[in-house]
């Protein structure tokens, strides 16, 4: 758990960061989001100490980290930045045991340890002993990832990491980052200003301009419960493609056909977003959609049709609360 | 073809003195610059920490870079005396601004993405320097230490100026003693250093990054390995030490002379005039080769040991005239003889010292000197004709000509021209022959050994004596170009061994024969 208490960062008259306060609960995933300049990077860069703050307090759980070294922290801390920050003159499996070789891991311990992560992140051995110029840039991306997680740390701080990627590496390194069974057990906390990533891999939103916190909530209630103006305004132009990203399949429970004997089709759970929902129509020929909800077990199908109007009574009902 | 089957017969000869030399410059450049690396590379580290001092520290290494090299060795010497350590010491300074300047660049220039996720990874500092600054800005600090090898092997040839030895000693005796093969012999191969290390360095700097780590662990041994090459050519073995020009270390009226004639044995180093009477007077140097009759002589308290053996040639001043300005104007050579054996040694040396060290101007010193032997009157019409006077191109012949031209016309009706400063014997002396100046102080042993050249026979036969000489050279430029030597002015400027006045008057000494017999006693 991260808890972030009145943070504060100035540069000479700017107030890169203003006081601002949130919380990361254990294995949750929180998105800065903001225009470039609002002061994501400052606040990311000051929970490893990157930067020092002006004033404020961080509690990494339950322990003060400017009680702590700076390195022995930052190697608990996996960290993430937009161009990779690969070192050139190091292999893919150097670059990856960086941190166990900080940390005085045996080499063999190390070797399973980098082999293990390049299979979860779908790269290829041959790649162990290529240098980072000679991978693509999903690829760097992907050993930057790697790099991060190898000493299993608790927390993962990511600086826009999917910023220089192309839509469609980006899209699907966004499937692969939800599917990873490492970070699901981390508490993330992620930068971007793309409003699409922050809806698509975020649990919660912190939405900061000028140095404040505007907004801290789920996808959801920043789209249908905005604070003001401005949160309503940043969300405006995307806001369907939104909608279906922030509702997630259990919302919709009420509105959808009551309990019947399971029908042929993909079977998925109730916290998969309302657009993955529709996408496995995509994907599978079956004309229904079984959907598992977590906690009773219980399996409701839906067709598209059911599916859409479900949706469509749900946001009614929104807009009526 | 011809000239290159000498110098490679040269170079067959002298081989053994030319690996040494080699052998030295390779261990100077490599000392030079394994020093400057040890301090370059750390301050030019340190300057990526603190900004702010990168602009004086690359500014102080840029100005070093632009005092001539002469200038600071010779600022060494009073310092660290002469020989290796201030070669070194001026050679190093050399090479810093490269090495400082690429290590600054080299570092700022690693993408800060890179060193900031070494940071957030939980590097030190230090980590952070040794596993990804260094590694990442070697290209450019090899870079840098290319051009410094580079600049340190050519600066190294000037190190023989001060007595560390170098390729350098061929070339700077080469160029005095007008020998070609000598100075190629030295220049070539300073030259094939420069360009072979340069072409290694390059390899070494083209490796991939991989086997770069393994370069920058052999950088250091092969500097070291290299610098040991050098060994200090300054293995003193006798009582006192000396220093030689170039020039007078290959001639047999000189160093060769010495060893054979008077058989005497002195540790010797090679330097240059420049800075040889100074090393002498800092007690660098205890014997000397230079001219007698230099100012330097006795601003820096100097004697001029006796060469009681006669093996340095005579090189009395007299004035030489052409005949036909002699008949064309009536009195000239009685004018020009008031001056005969008016200025013996070390009044010569005292008027040179007014001029070259106390900066008085010749014309004052030519003046106060007549006016001293009575022999200054004031100017008369000048209306009966221009005699022309030339001199070479240094302090003793100006205040020569400006005592003539105060002579003449004090003296008679004739106007007077000087040209003065034209160049060395040869320019003076066909500008005598072909009638653009009446005459010009000339000394003897030049007369005899630069313009009348007869056989070495002849030339030993004549050389020890001073009449001999003398009378050779009046009968031969009377017939060959219908020139007179006019009586000789006195004093003799020639080579000659000195000491240090106290020095000398401790020990004894007042000839080379007693600088010798000092030497062999326990
Ligand atoms: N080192 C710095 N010195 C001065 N100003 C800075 C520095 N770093 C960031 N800033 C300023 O602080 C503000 C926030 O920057 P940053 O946190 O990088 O924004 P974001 O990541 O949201 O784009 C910007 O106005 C930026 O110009
Ligand atoms: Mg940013």
């Amino acid at each position: 758990m991260i808890k972030v208490e009145n943070l504060s960062k100035h540069f000479g008259k700017i107030k890169a960061v203003d006081a601002i306060s949130f919380e990361v609960n254990a294995r949750e995933t929180l998105v800065l989001l903001g225009t470039s300049g609002c002061g994501k990077t400052t606040t990311l860069k000051m929970i490893n100490r990157l930067i020092e703050p002006s004033g404020g307090k961080i509690f990494i759980d339950e322990k003060n980290i400017f009680e702590q070294k700076p390195e022995i922290l930052r190697r608990g801390i996996g960290y993430v930045l937009q161009n990779n920050g690969l070192f050139p003159h190091y292999t893919v499996a150097e670059n990856i045991a960086i941190v166990p070789q900080l940390l005085k891991w045996d080499k063999k311990h190390i070797e399973k340890r980098v082999a293990e992560l390049l299979e979860k992140l779908h790269l290829s051995t041959d790649y162990l002993t290529a240098y980072p110029n000679e991978l693509s840039g999903g690829q760097q991306q992907r050993v930057g990832l790697a790099r991060a997680l190898v000493a299993d740390p608790s927390v993962l701080l990511m600086d826009e990491p999917f910023g220089a990627l192309d839509n469609v590496t980006r899209s699907k390194i966004h499937q692969e980052f939800k599917a990873l069974d490492e970070l699901k057990r981390k508490t993330i906390i992620m930068v971007t200003h793309d409003v699409q990533e922050a809806f698509e891999l975020g649990d919660r939103i912190c939405l900061m301009d000028k140095g404040k916190i505007v907004q801290d909530g789920t996808p959801a209630e920043l789209l249908f419960k905005p604070h003001n103006d401005f949160v309503r305004g940043f969300l405006q132009e995307q806001r369907l493609q939104l909608e279906f990203k922030a509702i997630k399949l259990h919302d919709l429970w009420a509105w959808l056909p009551a309990p019947q004997p399971p029908k042929r089709g993909a079977e998925i759970t109730d916290d998969t977003s309302f657009w993955n929902g529709l996408e496995q129509f995509k994907f599978s020929a079956s004309e229904t959609l079984n959907i598992n909800h977590g906690e009773n077990s219980e399996v409701r199908s839906a067709s598209f049709e059911q599916l859409m109007s479900a949706f469509y009574q749900y946001k009614k009902q929104q807009a009526h609360e | 073809m011809n000239e290159q089957q000498t110098l490679w017969d040269f170079m067959r000869q002298q081989s053994d003195k030319l690996l040494e030399q080699t052998i030295q410059h390779i261990g100077l450049t490599f000392i030079s610059l394994f020093i400057a690396v040890l301090i370059g590379l750390p301050l030019g580290i340190f300057i990526t920490r603190k900004k702010q001092l990168s602009g004086p520290v690359l500014g102080i290494a840029g100005i070093l870079q632009t005092i001539p090299s002469i200038a600071l060795l010779g600022f060494m010497i009073p310092v660290l005396g002469i020989g290796a350590k201030p070669a070194i010491a001026a050679l190093l300074l050399y090479a810093l601004l490269p090495i400082i300047r690429n290590t600054f660049t080299g570092i700022n220039g690693v993408d800060a993405a890179v060193k900031e996720s070494a940071t957030a990874m939980g590097m030190s500092k230090w980590q952070v320097l040794f596993k990804v600054e260094l590694p990442l800005a070697m290209p450019v600090i090899f870079a840098g230490v290319r051009t410094a090898t580079v600049i340190t092997v050519g600066v190294a040839t000037l190190a023989s100026y001060i007595a560390a030895g170098g390729l350098g000693e061929f070339i700077f005796g080469g160029i005095s003693l007008n020998n070609t093969n000598m100075i190629l012999a030295g220049a070539i191969p300073a030259a094939l250093l420069a360009i072979l290390f340069d072409f290694l360095l390059s390899r070494l700097q083209k490796l991939n990054l991989k086997k770069l780590k393994t370069a920058a662990k052999i950088l250091p041994l092969l500097l070291i390995s290299l610098s040991s090459f050098y060994w200090l050519p300054s293995a003193y073995g006798s009582k006192l030490k000396a220093g030689f020009t170039p020039e007078f270390m290959g001639r047999q009226d000189g160093n060769l002379g010495l060893q054979n004639k008077y058989g005497l044995k002195i540790s010797t180093v090679v330097i240059s005039d420049a800075v040889m009477y100074k090393a002498a007077y800092e007690k660098q140097l205890d014997v000397i080769s230079g001219y007698s009759t230099d100012g330097r002589l006795k601003a820096y308290g100097l004697v001029v040991l006796k060469d009681d053996k006669n093996i340095f040639p005579p090189y009395y001043a007299a004035p030489v005239v052409r005949e036909n300005s002699l008949k064309k104007f009536a009195g000239l050579e009685k004018i020009l003889n008031l001056l005969a054996g008016k200025i013996n040694d070390s009044t010569m040396t005292a008027l040179n010292y007014k001029t070259d060290y106390l900066h008085e101007s010749p014309e004052k010193v030519a003046k106060d000197f007549l006016v001293s032997k009575n022999l200054w009157k004031p100017a008369g019409n000048g209306n009966a004709g221009t005699v022309r006077i030339g001199s070479k191109i240094f302090g003793e012949q100006y205040i020569l000509a400006n005592m003539y031209s105060m002579l003449i016309k004090g003296y008679t009706d004739y106007s007077v021209s000087t040209k003065t400063g034209l160049g060395g014997t040869k320019i003076c002396f066909d500008a005598l022959t072909n009638d653009q100046i009446d005459f010009y102080p000339e000394y003897t042993g030049t007369g005899l050994l630069t313009i009348l050249q007869p056989s070495s026979k002849t030339v030993d036969s004549l050389i020890r004596s001073r009449d001999a000489t003398y009378n050779y050279v009046q009968k031969g430029f009377q017939t060959k170009y219908n020139i007179k030597w006019l009586k000789p002015i006195g004093f003799n400027n020639s080579y000659a061994l000195m000491m240090r006045k106290k020095q000398a008057n401790d020990l004894h000494i007042k000839t080379i024969s007693d600088l010798k017999r000092y030497l062999e006693s326990k």
